[in-house]
């Protein structure tokens, strides 16, 4: 047994872990384990009062080790560790003992059994503290280079600040230019002012920023290493243009024959051609070739965009390019995918003609849009003159999202107002709840109540062109129960506009993976902590911002975008990184060479050096899991902080109420007959 | 207090135990997210955590079953969402392979449970506690060291002639 | 002739393995015997119990003490040589940690009971007859010691100096043993005398980064002779094996069955077996691991085939009926061999 003189505090929480374990009692408990030489309980032991506690035993009672019982580790671990060093403690010969999630919050209908637990945990971590050994975080320099994944509104309000301040930024997107969502905007609410007017010039800034690499048309396929030194590869997909030679002229998609509709930027309202650029404002302004509907690439003829370049910049032989980069953050900011609309059949979306989804009435209003910023029915010429906009398609309903899409309903209000304004057809807008919260917002729903807009409320039920009762012929047929009047209506409309929700990418868990985050349930990017770290997360060095970390408007993802660029900055500016020194180390002496090991280690840490018959951990590669550790047959890896011997003395003491003496010492007192 | 006893009379007024190791990303959070949601489960599990449940050796199981323990479940992200990769798949094959050993030495696999929960699925942690302890407490108490107690051979209440 | 150190040999639950290991250090059991007194040795020697219980406490310099403790006998002459020796070695595996004897804790006392005189093909017990520890005869009641129902290492009886490990151990080590008690040069107490590495120390077959995709058993494939029988899919204790043995099984194309016990340092053998074995597997869903594992049966069998009675569970689960431990193996888990099944 070792001769450590342990503190162990025990935190009331308030009434948070007080109100259901016997905070008097445990603490009284603790003081009679051995090696305990302080217990105490406090209301707020994170309060700076209850810091100085500890670090006044520290040096008063020459404390050894330190435990807290309290909250989660993800919560106050750093606080406490950093109490230790300030007393001159290892800060790693600190232990927390969850008593707070794992118990007091999940036991509150039995106190008796909580406190029990809350002793054994408390057990656990001191047996465990025992076993602590002092160790130095890992310290590395920060490359100063910041990688932006995503040059929506987020991603370039990220990439602009973290520029502007002098820093090196490589901006990926995955489209051939940057914008976003947002580029496909006409106006944005509640001001109305035009999203090209208020977004292009930041584009703009983007493209010319000497600071800011802009990787369009490509995307990261792999990152390794750690906060302050990750490895990104980057593939730059073929844009079939060299970009050294483009003026971004337009010969080319003007002479291009094929044309294809453009599902992407148009919302499938409107063409483009195989050689095209997204939209006239593009960022950078070079065309791709599409390869899949390009007629060269289907029978090797054609070449029009080649004949007419002026630059001969068309390259068909172009090739895929692979960009490694290193870089010290990393902002991911990939932003929404729409909801489809026809996972919800009832809505008849790609069934009824002039049912529409908000994108693809956003295109139509936009002034550069398919129909020049008409609101027209499907035939692309008559005007309607009723609208229904449906709220919370793929939103609050527990079939499809059961989260509130949060965009929504300002941007209903929006498309009524502009329905309005270029059609004086009637509006109908059926929804749940309206939700107007943030500045101003609530301005513009009274302006619209003013204006003449229908508000029915009631999640529609149905959209039909069968008509039953006079005046419904030809006309498409919003079914929903008017829950204020308590009836159900039948409102016969000529268009119907979908408000689909705001989706987690596809591929966002794949995503997540690659770069080592986690998603939330419902598939968006999680946070660190969701009300006091929203633009972290749980991989030190890797922050999120805008629609990846959930649904919100554009002042919240410009907001998060600039909050990341602080939160790299701040990291640039300290110079090094601290990191837990967490890792796997070889005991060269006593390892046998048998190479069980060498094929775990998902970082290619481990290397067999053949001349000595031994494996190797390089620490730099090392992220710490353990897998390696706890294969290792002959057990001569030592997993630094979750060493073999403080786990199995944590077991003990968890157990320390249910455990007998161990065999092993116990020796029969037998005497010869 | 539950009363085990019901489920199985070999409980007495005991009630099950069993210790966790939870990965420190996914299940490890998934437990904190219950305890900020306040879902309420047994009192059953008393957790270690692990950065990974790559790090699961299976000496740390065998001793929690020595020590007392009715029962270990291990916790890790879901299969392809491993914060490192891979550990989670390490860990089934381990957990399978001890689950074989184990059988042969009397103990019954539920015993040992592998499950996964996202950081998100606090709900998903809850009920794998609940079910265990349910499937725990009807197969009755562990107390491995009773196996261990010498028992006065059976032979001796006879004598021959 | 008594100034010569004394030394005693005994052998409890064991196979007479040992006995002969010690004689296979040649023409050093001459040394032994120039420098020691043989004071008993019942396998040799003729000594009685009653010669050693005449000494005094601690009279005998070194005891090896080979074979494991499963009856009352057993245990009672373990503490005997243990009041009576200054320095006591476990010698041996089954000493050291249960070795073969120490299998039976896969089973229990009546189930043993149940196969010896009963069931077995070859038993031929018409009246059913069991052993009795008392029977009474014209003469007087004959008694047998108690038969226990866990196999014990010596350690877990009476506490041990020093460890030697092997089935039985090698010659060398032997005479390693022998030297360093003549010189009086011995390690600290409780050390095991041997190497703290592993098996592939001493083997000279070229090891590869591992997958195993499957399992073969030695009859099933001819294995390359200079590649690592593992690598092969041959199980080889070796990994997680005490080296000194010069790898001598898997020099000859077998798999190191593991009989000089886990390496420095560890407290679970098969533990260390089961987390090597399962991490290298070629499987990600639980039906691939299922068929490979297939592939390995009786892995308890294997992994705790020296050292079950010194793992840290020890021995197999007694069932339970209303709280009560019955010598009744395994009912939590039914589809067990069904030898041992009633």
């Amino acid at each position: 047994m070792s001769e450590e003189k342990i503190g162990v505090y025990v935190c009331h929480c308030g009434h948070n872990i007080a109100g259901t374990v016997n905070v008097e009692e445990v603490s009284e408990w603790a003081g009679h384990l051995p090696n305990v030489a302080v217990a105490k309980n406090y209301k707020f032991m994170c309060s700076s009062l209850g810091q100085e506690m500890v670090e006044e035993d520290i040096k008063q009672e020459g404390l050894t080790r330190v435990v807290v019982a309290a909250c989660s580790p993800h919560m106050h671990e750093p606080t406490f560790r950093g109490a230790c060093q300030r007393a001159g403690l290892n800060p790693y010969l600190f232990e927390m003992a969850n008593i707070r999630e794992h118990a007091s919050w999940v036991h509150q209908d039995d106190k008796e059994a909580a406190t029990e637990k809350a002793k054994a945990i408390i057990s656990g971590a001191v047996r465990r503290a025992e076993e602590l050994e002092p160790l130095e975080p890992f310290r590395a320099p920060i490359n100063e280079t910041t990688l932006v994944v995503g040059g929506g509104i987020a991603g370039i309000n990220a990439a602009l600040e973290i520029a502007n301040s002098g820093h090196k930024v490589i901006l990926v997107e995955r489209e051939p230019s940057i914008g976003g969502h947002m580029a496909q905007f006409d106006k944005t609410f509640p001001t109305l002012d035009c999203a090209a007017c208020i977004l292009t010039p930041k584009m703009f800034d983007v493209g010319n920023n000497p600071n800011i690499e802009l990787l369009t048309y490509s995307e990261v396929e792999q990152v390794d290493g750690f906060v302050g030194n990750f490895t990104v590869r980057i593939r730059k997909r073929a844009r079939m243009i060299d970009t050294g030679l483009c003026t971004g002229c337009g010969d080319c998609w003007e002479r291009c024959p094929a044309k294809v509709i453009d599902f992407v930027y148009e919302s499938g309202l409107g063409y483009r051609t195989a050689v095209y650029r997204p939209f006239p404002q593009a960022v950078p302004k070079y065309p791709v070739i599409d390869t899949e509907s390009c007629i060269y690439y289907k029978n090797g003829r054609c070449k029009a965009c080649e004949k007419f370049c002026p630059t001969g910049a068309i390259k068909f032989d172009q090739q895929d390019e692979v960009v490694v980069a290193n870089v010290g953050n990393i902002v991911l900011a990939t932003g929404y995918d729409l909801f489809d609309a026809r996972r919800i059949p009832a809505y008849g979306y790609g069934r009824l003609a002039n049912v529409f989804t908000s994108m693809e009435f956003e295109r139509m209003t936009n002034a550069s849009g398919p129909t020049n910023g008409k609101v027209l029915l499907r035939d692309g010429v008559t005007q309607p003159e009723s609208v229904a906009i449906i709220h919370c398609v793929g939103s609050r309903d527990k079939n499809t999202n059961i989260y509130c899409s949060a965009t929504c309903c300002m941007a209903a209000l929006k498309f009524a107002h502009l329905v309005k304004e270029k059609t004086h057809a009637q509006v109908y807008n059926f929804y749940i709840d309206m939700r107007t919260a943030f500045k101003d917002y609530e301005l513009f729903y009274n302006r619209l109540l003013e204006e003449g807009t229908h508000f029915i409320r009631g999640r529609a039920a149905e959209v039909t062109d069968a008509a039953r009762q006079p005046g419904e012929e030809g006309k498409l047929i919003v079914q929903a129960e008017d829950t204020l009047i308590g009836k159900q209506r039948r409102v016969p409309v000529d268009m119907v506009i979908l408000m689909v929700a705001m989706e987690p990418r596809a591929d966002a868990s794949e995503v997540a993976h690659r770069f080592g985050i986690g998603c939330s349930d419902a598939g968006f990017f999680t946070e660190r902590h969701p009300k006091l770290d929203p633009v972290a997360t749980m991989n030190e060095g890797i922050f999120i911002a805008g629609t990846c970390q959930g649904p919100k408007d554009i002042p919240a993802s410009v907001a998060q975008g600039e909050a990341t660029a602080a939160r790299v900055l701040s990291l640039i500016g300290k110079g090094e990184v601290q990191v837990e020194p967490v890792r796997a180390r070889i005991d060269e002496d006593r390892c046998s060479g048998c190479r069980i090991c060498n094929n775990l280690c998902p970082y290619g840490a481990i290397d067999f050096i053949a001349e000595k018959g031994v494996s190797r951990v390089n620490p730099a590669q090392c992220k710490g899991c353990g897998t390696c550790v706890a294969a290792c047959p002959s057990q001569v890896i030592t997993g630094q902080h979750y060493t073999y011997d403080s786990i199995m003395a944590q077991i003990e003491g968890l157990l320390y109420d249910q455990r007998t003496p161990d065999e092993h010492v116990r020796v029969l007192e037998m005497e010869p007959a | 207090m539950v009363d085990y006893k019901q489920l199985n009379p070999a409980w007495g007024d005991r009630a099950p135990v069993i210790i966790g190791f939870l990965c420190n990303w996914c299940s490890y959070r998934a437990a904190d997210l219950a305890g900020t949601s306040r879902f309420g489960y047994p009192a059953t599990l008393r957790d270690i955590r692990i950065m990974c449940t790559g790090r699961l050796d299976p000496a740390f199981v065998i001793k929690a079953l020595r020590e007392g323990a009715d029962g270990v479940l291990v916790m890790g992200c879901h299969p392809g969402q491993c914060h490192y990769e891979e550990g989670n798949y390490k860990a089934m094959r381990r957990v399978a392979l001890l689950q074989r050993t184990l059988a042969q030495l009397g103990v019954h696999p539920d015993r040992v449970q592998l499950a996964w929960a996202s950081a998100a699925q606090g709900t998903i942690f809850t009920e794998t506690v609940k079910e265990m302890t349910e499937k725990i407490a009807l197969l009755g108490p562990m107390r491995w060291r009773d196996n261990l107690e010498e028992v006065a051979p059976p032979t001796q209440e006879g004598v021959a002639t | 002739m008594s100034a010569k150190p004394k030394l005693a040999i005994y052998w409890a639950s064991s196979c007479g393995g040992c006995e002969i290991a010690i004689l296979a250090i040649h023409e050093k059991i001459l040394d032994v015997a120039a420098a020691f007194d043989l004071v008993f040795w019942p396998c040799a020697l003729d000594f009685k119990k009653a010669d050693v219980e005449a000494m005094a406490d601690g009279e005998i310099d070194v005891t090896l003490f080979n074979g494991a403790i499963r009856t009352d006998d057993n245990a009672e002459m373990a503490h005997l040589m243990r009041r009576k020796s200054k320095v006591l070695v476990a010698f041996g595996s089954c000493a050291m940690e249960g070795c073969a004897p120490g299998l039976a804790n896969f089973a229990d006392r009546a189930q043993m009971m149940r196969y010896i005189y009963h069931d077995a093909p070859t038993v031929d017990n018409p009246e059913g007859v069991d052993p009795q520890p008392q029977t009474l005869v014209p003469e007087g009641t004959l008694t047998l010691p108690g038969f226990w129902n866990t196999v014990k290492t010596l350690d877990q009886v009476v506490p041990v100096d020093y460890y030697l490990p092997g089935c039985p151990p090698e010659a060398k080590w032997v005479a390693a043993a022998v030297e360093a008690i003549v010189s009086g040069q011995l390690p600290p107490p409780g050390s095991v005398i041997g190497m703290d590495v592993t098996v592939c120390d001493e083997c000279p077959r070229e090891r590869s980064e591992k997958k195993i995709s499957r399992f073969y058993r030695p009859q099933e494939i001819i294995p390359d002779p200079h590649k690592c029988l593992l690598d092969q899919g041959l199980l080889c204790m070796g990994i997680a094996t005490r080296a000194g043995c010069g790898a001598l099984c898997p020099s000859v194309n077998m798999g190191c069955r593991g009989c000089y016990g886990p390496n420095e340092g560890v407290d679970d053998g098969g533990a260390r077996m089961i987390s090597a074995l399962a991490s290298v597997l070629d499987a990600k869903t639980p039906e691939e691991i299922d068929t490979i594992l297939d592939t390995l049966p009786d892995p308890a069998g294997y992994f705790y085939r020296f050292g079950l009675a010194r793992s840290m569970l020890q021995r197999t689960a007694l069932a339970q009926e209303n709280g009560d431990r019955r010598a009744h193996p395994m009912a939590e888990v039914p589809h067990l061999d069904p030898k041992l099944k009633t």
